[in-house]
């Protein structure tokens, strides 16, 4: 599922943090769903949990959804900025998937459940070569 | 002895939770042992078997370097690991032995020595500074995920947890979690053997630092040093011996161990509700109690919003019921079901290899009317429950002995 320029290109890249976000145009999250019953993985799979089977295909998931349970993290591992919030969404048509809630203040009045939420993405890393590490998080629907 | 016999606790002893700088892992491990075995009438020269738990050394054979203390007296140990479970799964490991006729008589023990160790669940180290990116891993991730896609550790893994309780159900909220640590933290006053011992108002629990929203500093359990220990006997042995030790003895009437079953989106956010209800169901089911039969239950309150979800999922409360529940004060110790009388772990603490064994410890206290000030009068029956993420679920319903 990798997701880097072309290794051809010159120059610094842009990378997904991790393999199950699509850039370009129209980023959007993948996800591994099994052939026989529909369970949906974000991981690189040996067989499937729910059934046992293992064939999969790969589709892709909603950008919205809704937040289904979440976290405002005050006291966070070490290096990582605090306050944020972390979630659990339940995407529409299908799949759930944890991430921060961004672009909102950090208190608990500005994050309820059920709230709508879209899938925006962010650099939040840079490495030595220039390299940038693209990351996604959900920001409220309404906003 | 045919395996539908039940097993006893002949012996039980824990040492006080705090932290022990003076002390090593093996000294707590033997305090509480030893405390078993005298608690039984028993030596370690009569034990067929024995399982020690302990999670962050579980490569280390803790189980011989306590026989080195104690007794090398040849018999087979099992040194064991299951997360928050490591305890109760040392207890079932004598209690299999048992069960399949190769043992008559056991000692389980847990142990931690965890000191003052923050929190727990980082996905990874920071990496160094020089970095130039690589795919690594299963999620082909480039940076650490923690933090960036949302949070792993434990306080707001279980905050989440408890926040889905409250999406699905009315009347649940931060000042419903919030009452759980409250409870608790009143209950460790009648407790010598707690960690801490102080009671706190609704608004102080609530007004405490935030650590994970909606858990503050006094809704997370603390990270402790510990021990634990059970003698577990077979019935037929059980009957041999005099009659006040088979008086003292404490039934084991149900012993489950379960696992996970995959569901929407576990591997996702960690589901501790299936697992606990799937565990507790066939402890029902195999012991024929029925949950309002219990008299106390000590139950995984790593933090405030486990233990509400927990009410329903042990079918304390009517479904969906826990915040009505707390509201009412079904769970305190002059409720409808007391829960976590010790104090549980937010109060009486959590050093993780110990806490499934000491709640048998505390139930067992409770059924023989020995358990002093915190004693939940006339208790005849009652359960004890643990999780771990991973996960691994722990659930054992005791009961008076009536020989």
């Amino acid at each position: 599922m990798g997701d880097e320029t072309a290794p051809d290109e010159i120059g610094p890249k842009r990378m997904a943090m991790v393999e199950y976000l699509k850039l370009g145009d129209d980023p959007h999250l993948v996800a591994y769903v099994c052939d026989a019953c529909g369970a949906t993985y974000f991981d690189r799979r040996n067989a499937c949990a729910a059934c046992g089977a293992r064939e999969f295909s790969t589709v892709r998931l909603a950008n919205t959804g809704a937040v289904r349970a979440f976290t405002i993290v005050h006291r966070a591992a070490r290096g990582v900025p605090a306050p944020y919030v972390s979630a659990v969404v339940d995407l529409d048509g299908g799949g759930r998937v944890k991430s921060n809630i961004i672009n909102i203040e950090p208190t608990p009045s500005n994050v309820s459940l059920g709230m709508r939420v879209r899938l925006a993405t962010y650099v939040t890393a840079t490495d030595d070569d220039g390299n940038e590490a693209v990351a996604f998080g959900y920001e409220p629907e309404a906003a | 002895m045919s395996n539908q016999d039940p097993v006893w606790i002949l012996g039980t002893s824990m040492t006080k939770f705090g932290r022990y700088a003076d002390k090593d892992l093996i000294d707590l491990a033997a305090e509480a042992s030893l405390g078993a075995l005298d608690d039984g009438g028993v030596t370690m020269a009569e034990m067929d078997v024995l399982a020690a738990g302990c999670l962050y050394e579980a490569n280390g054979g803790v189980g011989q370097r306590l026989q080195k203390q104690l007794g090398q007296t040849g018999i087979p140990v099992y040194n064991v690991a299951n997360a928050c479970a490591t305890g109760a799964t040392a207890v079932r490991t004598v209690m299999m032995a048992i069960k399949a006729g190769e043992a008559q008589m056991g000692l389980a023990v847990g142990v931690e020595q965890m000191g003052k160790m923050g929190m727990l669940g980082a996905d990874r180290a920071a990496r160094s500074d020089k970095q130039v990116f690589q795919r690594k891993g299963r999620f082909g991730s480039v940076v650490g995920v923690e933090g960036r896609l949302g949070t792993n550790m434990m306080p707001g893994v279980f905050a989440q947890a408890g926040m889905e309780y409250a999406y699905e159900n009315d009347g649940v909220g931060f000042e419903q979690f919030a009452k759980v640590a409250q409870k608790n933290h009143e209950h460790s006053t009648l407790n010598p053997l707690a960690q801490y011992r102080k009671a706190f108002t609704l608004d102080e629990v609530m007004s405490s630092e935030v650590i994970a929203y909606p858990n503050t500093l006094l809704m997370c359990c603390p990270t402790g040093d510990g021990s634990a220990a059970v003698v577990l006997v077979s019935d037929e042995k059980l009957k041999t011996l005099p009659r006040e030790q088979q008086r003292r003895a404490v039934k084991v009437s149900a012993s489950v161990l379960t696992s996970d079953p995959w569901t929407e989106g576990c591997q996702v956010q960690p589901d501790v509700n299936t697992l606990t209800r799937n565990a507790a169901d066939a402890a029902y089911e195999d012991s024929g109690v029925d949950p309002a039969d219990l008299d106390l239950v000590e139950l995984h309150d790593c933090f405030a919003t486990a233990e509400l979800r927990h009410y329903d999922n042990l079918r304390l409360c009517e479904p969906g019921g826990a915040g009505e529940w707390i509201d009412k004060g079904g769970p305190w110790r002059d409720g409808e079901i007391p829960v976590n009388v010790s104090g549980g772990l937010l109060s009486k603490g959590h050093p993780i290899g110990a806490t499934g064994v000491a709640n048998l410890f505390e139930v067992a206290t409770h059924i023989r009317g020995e358990a002093g000030d915190r004693q939940v009068p006339d208790a005849k029956v009652g359960l004890a429950h643990v999780i771990g993420l991973g996960s691994s679920c722990g659930v054992h319903i005791l009961e008076r002995s009536g020989l």
